[in-house]
């Protein structure tokens, strides 16, 4: 997708008591910053689209100087080329949907083909919406068309601001195979902030981990998920291992996929995807129960061969566990079970996973693969 | 139906008054819009004096108004003099003079009405534009202009409404004079003081009521029209 990063960012900014410092290169594909409200995240795009303007350093994008502070750029908002997705929609409330979508085509030098706007439309399933004003639109028709309007400025970068945190859970799930299929069709890079942790594991390529303004870590979804040291962040009840995996079988009878990694099989619910498509998985870990002997007779249908990597206990009755299956898998469990298992590093386990356990908004779709070198 | 005919000293008044407050408008409108924005977007140094002194007119008796454009604007003013050495314009006793007057009295009410619609825009539609890539005078002129659009039409009406009914100040800048500055308010005040003048006096009252009506209902659909357009409800 791309030969250097396409985004660089340091710089330093200062807002009242607030400091924010962070130094990135960031690839293509759907990235997202995550942190808690207040961390920083949407200054942080604020910074990026020119909105706001930091005390100190540089930001390009790809090979356009956005901001310098030692050479006294400053490009303005509307020279930079940054779409922008505002959580609240931000609509122009005096035009239609249509007059929304095209407000930007008086503004960018290329002409603007037809087909560019069906395919748009098309692609957000807005077609039935253009003469429609903002104020009769539901959220989630709103977000989408917002979504378009920024696509519609031909974008090198589209910025997206929690477009999902107004939603209500039903409308999350109507919008979030519109943003898989963004991420999928257009190779517009996407940066994409967020506090909830299933729309990372599903949309984003990689993650950025923001807090207290300060990048915590950088690395894709994968890894920095299994990482347990960033638990208090990704949080600990919500969070678990993520696998990438690929569809091998269907199992019409009993209603069950079979799907592939690393050597080793998930058999989950069944997925309606054709055999071979790239999946990503996120295996909760308080879905995932240890033992010292081969479970016979169980129900659970995921079984496997793992070795204890690290054990992090927390302050309360529970620890967490990181098991290697020929990839990482999170397990959480009570101190005492880890005690009377007699747990330690390098032990060899079985971790069992309920298939039952595993639903639809564990799984992510994945484009091509993204290479995290 | 001599009743229902209008006499040509009430044409003259009528006719001299929308003449006067129409200038007065025009002088408004732009430079109202311009106060608005610097009220309600800039922050500097005396910010509250400018305030002050563009909303005097609502403060203090109309007759402190029309004295001070007397001083300043009369022939003999610092102001006045200057206009008539360079460009020829005399405000003393003719219907500009009454027009500025109108709209010094009236521009406190343009002001006030643009510059709550401005305060009431969300800076974040202003925003979104300029991600959108359009620069702050698009920006303007596209978004925050059609946001603001009841905003200027309530301070149309209320400017023009104090235009029309403006006395103090244009009477005591440019007197009195029949076909020159005699507006409807001051020719019903002559009237007023004219042994025989009720019958005509009632009939200017009539008048000023009709013409004041008409304006408030031409608003009021006018404003509905624009808040559909702009797709809130009403």
């Amino acid at each position: 997708m791309s030969d250097g990063p396409v985004l660089n960012i340091d710089l330093e900014h200062q807002q009242g008591a607030f400091r924010l410092a962070v130094s990135l290169r960031l690839q293509g594909g759907l990235t997202a910053f995550y942190g808690r409200s207040g961390s920083g995240k949407t200054s942080l795009i604020n910074l990026i689209a020119g909105l706001e303007r930091p005390d100190v350093g540089t930001i390009s994008l790809g090979e356009q100087v956005l901001y310098d502070s030692a050479r006294r750029i400053n490009i303005a908002p509307e020279k930079r080329q940054i779409g922008y997705v505002f959580q609240d929609g931000r609509l122009f409330p005096h035009l239609d949907v249509a007059a929304n979508l095209t407000y930007a085509r008086r503004f960018i030098t290329t002409e603007l083909s037809p087909d560019r706007f069906a395919q748009i439309v098309e692609l957000l399933g807005i077609s039935a919406l253009l003469g429609r004003r903002p104020a009769t639109l539901s959220g989630g028709e709103k977000q989408r068309v917002a979504i378009g309007r920024a696509l519609l400025s031909e974008p090198q970068l589209l910025l997206m601001d929690e477009p999902l945190a107004s939603l209500d859970a039903a409308r999350k799930a109507e919008i979030l195979p519109f943003i898989e299929n963004l991420r999928d069709q257009l190779k517009t890079p996407i940066l994409y902030v967020s506090h909830a942790m299933e729309e990372v594991v599903r949309l984003a390529d990689s993650l950025v981990l923001i807090d207290d303004g300060r990048i915590i870590a950088h690395g894709s979804v994968e890894q920095t998920l299994s990482r347990l040291d960033l638990r208090p962040l990704t949080g600990r009840y919500e969070a678990g291992a993520v696998l990438q995996v690929e569809v091998c079988a269907h199992d019409h009878a009993y209603q069950l996929s079979t799907l592939r990694f690393a050597g080793q099989q998930l058999v989950v619910p069944a997925v309606d995807l054709p055999i071979g498509s790239g999946l990503r998985v996120r295996i909760r870990a308080r879905d995932v129960s240890l033992s010292t002997s081969k479970p016979v007779n169980t129900s659970v249908l995921n079984v496997f061969a793992a070795t204890v990597m690290e054990i992090a206990p927390d302050e309360g009755p529970h620890c967490e566990v990181l098991l290697n299956i020929g990839a990482p898998l999170i397990a959480r469990i009570t101190r005492k079970s880890a005690a009377e298992l007699g747990l330690a590093i390098g032990k060899k386990v079985y971790a069992s996973v309920k298939a039952a356990a595993i639903d639809r908004h564990n799984l992510g779709l994945r484009g091509s693969p993204v290479n995290h070198s | 139906m001599q009743v229902f005919s209008l006499t040509a000293y009430e044409i003259e008044a009528i006719q001299l008054s929308l003449q006067v407050a129409g200038l007065a408008l025009l002088g408004c409108l732009p430079l109202g819009l311009v106060a608005a924005w610097v009220l309600a977007r800039c922050d500097f140094f005396g910010k509250s004096l400018l305030n002050g002194i563009v909303h005097l007119p609502l403060v203090v008796p109309p007759v402190v108004i029309g004295y001070l454009l007397l001083v300043s604007f009369g022939k003999q003013g610092l102001l006045g003099h200057w206009l008539w050495e360079s460009f020829g314009i005399s405000l003393a006793f003719n219907w500009k003079g009454a027009a500025v007057a109108a709209a010094v009295m009236a521009f406190p009410l343009m002001v006030r009405s643009i510059r709550l619609s401005l305060e009431a825009v969300d800076g974040g539609l202003e925003q979104a534009a300029r991600t959108l890539g359009a620069s702050p005078a698009w920006v303007f002129v596209t978004v925050t202009l059609p946001l603001i659009l009841p905003g200027i039409l309530t301070g149309t009406i209320l400017a023009f409404a104090r235009s029309l009914g403006e006395f103090g100040a244009t009477i005591t800048f440019v007197a009195n004079i029949p076909g020159e500055t005699q507006t409807l308010p001051l020719a019903l005040f002559s009237l007023t003081q004219a042994p025989d003048g009720d019958a005509g006096a009632a009939r200017l009252v009539v008048i000023s009521v009709g013409i004041a009506l008409a304006a408030l209902i031409a608003s009021e659909a006018l404003a509905r029209r624009i808040n559909r357009q702009l797709g809130n409800h009403v």
